[in-house]
């Protein structure tokens, strides 16, 4: 039901190579549970693959090198003025050469399957997550629910997910290591990043971007769940008595560590671009902004 | 009158700072008494403060950078000893203020004093003899250059008890590292401790290029250059084209900070993202600044303890060249995840794929040059195999992380910290080692001790693994870098291997004093009487061991690539001039290290805004510039009676030797 991305190339070689590496659940990267981190993984699993067929050979060329030329081994050959052969140097400067085509055209190719900005193919619509990071903390905001949480994340499985990610003071990244990829949060940015689960469950996220002091506590859980769970869970932030407003966002703004989980029922129209704009020429807000640019 | 600067910036409050503090000080008073006691200012002022020769500033980079290392040392033993303490709902025992500062001093340390500093350090002993000239091309130039790093090595040293240093992670991304962030002084010593030393960086790029270019002994064509100064000249060339970007990031960083432009702020039209583009491209040629000299090391090391000739001299310059021009192009593959096109981000990935082919060409060269050699195990030889594996290793994370899709799951991950240190320890640290072992009887005129030097490498090497290896893992554990706590019970045990790793490498720096110690007490029992202790192939080895001032009584006429090893061949090496020449050189100079320290009371001012001192040391940095330009009396002749003098001397200790 979903597409695939990019051609894989090698997926003999990855699945041979799944099997050799250790796939712990601890070990997230290699227990992706979202389209884009299993592409991810495959793709980390071929490259390495890949660069092993020169990797192994230098590391065991060096040890049987060292051991077999070691001065008291005087049965083997000694050639002191030999510091030239065609033959080597077309073997060492073309299989390098070939190993990296190979490995550039799979970085081209995945590279594009990869943008994150490129929306996931798929049957079900896709739904919208606006993030903001604060110091320390995160803002989503849910603008088709009209609801909006800090260090809470939720979304159905198989749905999939365009955030939208800005910061609203230093740079930050979002990221939740188990689905796949990250992409930095600046003021006065519109970042996009496209992910979906492919199942229910709790996946840790957190900011890849050191932020300061509060840096460390800028963690959230992403709960995963059905369709049905997921309306649940709006139907009761919804309860919530407070609102996000600009009042309730100044407040945000100052510096906390550790924030807790906060539910806001409603949200004010198109607040992400608010937030957005606080930082852009295109606010109007900074008049004198034009004469005092850069130089 | 005093700026921002009161009392209150001393941190009473906290003990890990203020014991280093009592420790630093106590040692000091105990140097000052020394001296003293022994009368040695004198000796200290004129045969090393005020001297030219580049061989002493070389000595004296080497040790500055040694110092710093046992600092950025101590720094990751902390950093290491929170993390695995601060899990759980543990705090640890260094709060955010601190540790985010130990972070970024670490990393700033390490690469700008102590990488940088050993990396000049050896180039200013071994370019000049390896070129067979006197000097460097610009001797005062390289006094200046070396005190002006110093005032940045002071700096960042009394940030530690005057104020605090920036907690904003070594390259202090805009932003964070921007007056509405960091309104303390921090990111002002950051600054200023880079800005003035890295002018002493870029002023080191114009001399030893000029050096390198214009005083090659008679017959040394660029092909005849020796691989070692071959990567030196293209290490220089990428300084003067990358570090001039570094200063002008740091000055609009600054005019950001103390005069309110918005070249970088969230606001008002500031752009962060041009400041992290600015800082990598300045930021990725630095790492083959490091790694190229670390390249020509590996490639003396490996031909001289081989006992035959560099495999493939043609195709490793070659690949030096071509390594230089692409370090250039690479830069964005430091900030992928920044939401560049795919066709930007997939350029820059390949980019940096490519340059692992001219690096994997050089490391095969230095596999075929073992390949049929007669390998000594002696502790240069020992690095180098450690290096070989080691690097191989972070060559192939590396092109992993150059993978976009890759990246975007692994950037800012314990995995890029794993892999940035794989080849900075595994490359850059065990190439300047190999060089000091391999360089030091030249500079010294004795061997270090084998056995302690062949313990601390092999500690060294095991203890990069035990060290590293657990932090690869940790990135696919999804563990990022920089965190101060965490909650994932997942990650404390590794992070428990990873500190027993850093007490390895401990162990291995203390195996290192330990026979820098046991070396200088046995010192006549080790000596170099021949100049050449190895059996060496360029002409470093062809002049006593230390070399006299002048280097060279006769200048060198080169034939061939391995001049020396061609003079041993055809007996010219033992030839003995029947006459000698008087020999034109450099007197010393104080104005540099004066020059300097005004600078550092006009660093300490600017950070402090402590604004008519900056105005004063400013009028003393132009007032000593100028009664320098009119100093004449900057240079002299070694009269030929000296000259040969010095020379029979030589002579005869290596005849007795040889006997």
């Amino acid at each position: 039901m979903i597409k695939k991305r990019y051609p894989r190339l090698f997926s003999l070689l990855s699945s041979l190579g799944v099997t050799l590496l250790l796939s712990g659940c601890d070990f997230v990267l290699f227990d992706p549970k979202g389209q884009v981190g299993v592409e991810e993984k495959s793709l980390i699993i071929t490259a390495v693959l890949l660069m092993l067929i020169v990797v192994i050979p230098v590391i065991a060329m060096t040890i049987l090198f060292a051991w077999r030329y070691r001065a008291s081994n005087k049965n083997a050959t000694y050639t002191p003025d030999w510091s030239h052969s065609n033959k080597i140097e077309i073997v060492v400067w073309t299989v390098p050469v070939l190993i990296i085509a190979v490995l550039g055209y799979i970085t081209w190719e995945s590279t594009h399957a990869l943008d994150p900005r490129q929306p996931i193919v798929s049957d079900q619509p896709q739904m919208t997550i606006q993030v903001v990071s604060l110091d320390w903390k995160w803002v989503f905001i849910y603008p088709e629910q009209g609801i909006a949480t800090v260090n809470e994340l939720a979304f159905p499985a198989n749905i999939p997910v365009r955030f939208e990610v800005t910061s609203g003071t230093v740079m930050n990244s979002f990221f939740i290591p188990q689905l796949g990829s990250q992409i930095y949060a600046m003021a006065g940015m519109k970042n996009t990043l496209h992910l979906i689960a492919d199942e229910p469950g709790v996946y840790r996220g957190l900011s890849a971007n050191y932020s300061g002091h509060g840096f460390s506590g800028m963690k959230f859980n992403a709960t995963v769940t059905s369709q049905e769970k997921f309306n649940e869970w709006v139907q009761e932030v919804k309860q919530s008595p407070t609102a996000l407003d600009s009042d309730k966002y100044a407040s945000l703004e100052k510096a906390s560590f550790n924030n807790p989980i906060e539910r806001f029922s409603s949200v004010t129209p198109n607040f992400y671009d608010v937030i957005v704009e606080k930082y852009t020429h295109a606010s109007g807000t900074h008049a004198h902004s034009h004469s005092k640019g850069k130089e | 009158m005093f700026g921002k600067l009161t009392l209150d910036a001393v941190p009473y409050h906290e003990p890990i700072v203020m014991i280093t503090l009592a420790m630093v000080g106590v040692l000091g008073l105990a140097l000052v008494g020394a001296l003293t006691f022994y009368k040695k200012w004198q000796w200290l002022w004129s045969e090393w403060f005020t001297s030219v020769d580049h061989k002493k500033i070389g000595i004296m980079y080497i040790i500055v950078a040694m110092i710093m290392l046992l600092r950025g040392f101590a720094d990751a033993i902390m950093m290491r000893a929170q993390l695995a303490v601060a899990s759980a709902g543990s705090e640890g025992f260094l709060p955010p203020h601190h540790y985010d500062q130990i972070f970024t001093a670490h990393g700033v340390i390490m690469i700008f004093f102590m990488a940088m500093p050993f990396m000049v350090g050896l180039m200013n002993i071994v370019v000049p003899l390896q070129i067979g000239a006197r000097d460097v091309a610009f001797p005062f130039l390289n006094s200046l250059s070396f005190w002006l790093f110093v005032v940045g090595v002071a700096l960042i040293n009394i940030s530690l008890g005057v104020g605090e240093f920036a907690q904003t992670g070594w390259l202090a991304y805009p932003p964070l590292s921007g007056i509405e962030y960091s309104p303390g002084v921090g990111v002002d010593y950051w600054i200023w401790s880079l800005q003035i030393s890295g002018l002493g960086t870029l002023l080191t790029g114009v001399n030893f290029f000029a050096t390198i270019l214009k005083m090659r002994a008679p017959g040394m064509t660029l092909m005849k250059m020796p691989v070692f100064t071959w990567t030196a000249l293209c290490t220089n060339i990428l300084i003067l084209a990358a570090f001039p970007v570094l200063t002008v990031t740091l000055a609009l960083l600054t005019f950001d900070r103390y005069l309110g432009t918005h070249f970088f702020t969230n606001d008002l039209g500031g752009n962060q993202m041009m400041y992290v583009n600015l800082i990598w491209i300045w930021g990725h040629p630095e790492v083959y600044i490091l790694i190229l000299p670390a390249f020509g090391i590996f490639s003396e090391v490996v031909a001289t303890f081989t006992k035959k000739k560099l495999f493939g001299y043609t195709s490793l310059v070659w690949a030096t060249a071509v390594i230089t021009i692409l370090s250039f192009v690479v830069w964005l593959h430091h900030f992928f995840t920044m939401g560049s096109g795919a066709s930007v981000n997939a350029f820059f990935g390949i980019a940096t794929m490519i340059i692992s082919i001219p690096t994997g060409v050089k490391i095969f060269n230095w596999l075929f040059t073992m390949y049929r050699g007669r390998i000594e195990f002696s502790t240069p030889i020992i690095w180098t195999i450690g290096f070989l594996i080691t690097f191989t290793i972070g060559g192939m994370t590396g092109v992993l992380l150059a993978v976009p899709g890759a990246d975007f799951v692994l950037h800012n991950s314990l995995f890029l910290i794993a892999h940035f240190h794989n080849v900075i320890i595994g490359g850059v640290v065990f190439g300047y080692l190999a060089g000091f072992v391999y360089w030091f009887p030249k500079a010294f005129g004795f061997k270090l001790n084998e056995k302690l030097g062949r313990i601390a490498a092999y500690l060294w090497i095991s203890g990069f693994f035990v060290a590293f290896v657990p932090l690869y893992l940790l990135g696919f554990m999804g563990m990022t870098r920089r965190l101060n706590n965490y909650d994932n019970p997942a990650w404390t045990p590794l992070l428990a291997i990873a500190l027993v790793g850093a007490f390895i490498v401990g162990a291995a720096i203390l195996f290192q004093l330990l026979q820098l110690y046991v070396s200088i007490r046995d010192r006549d029992q080790n000596r170099d009487l021949t100049g050449d202790p190895w059996g060496g192939r360029t002409l470093e080895w062809s002049t006593s061991s230390p070399p006299p001032f002048y280097n060279f009584a006769k200048v060198p006429e080169v034939k061939e690539l391995d001049a020396f090893w061609e003079m041993k061949k055809d007996g010219s090496a033992d030839h003995i001039p029947a006459k000698y020449e008087k020999i034109h050189m450099p007197k010393n100079a104080s104005e540099g290290l004066i020059i300097s320290a005004f600078s550092l009371v006009f660093g300490f001012a600017m950070i402090w805004h402590i604004w008519w001192l900056a105005i004063v040391s400013t009028i003393g940095m132009l007032a000593t510039f100028i009664a320098r330009s009119y100093n004449t009396d900057v240079d002299y002749y070694v009269p030929a009676e000296e000259v040969a003098a010095i020379e029979n001397k030589h002579i005869q200790a290596k005849q007795a030797s040889q006997a």
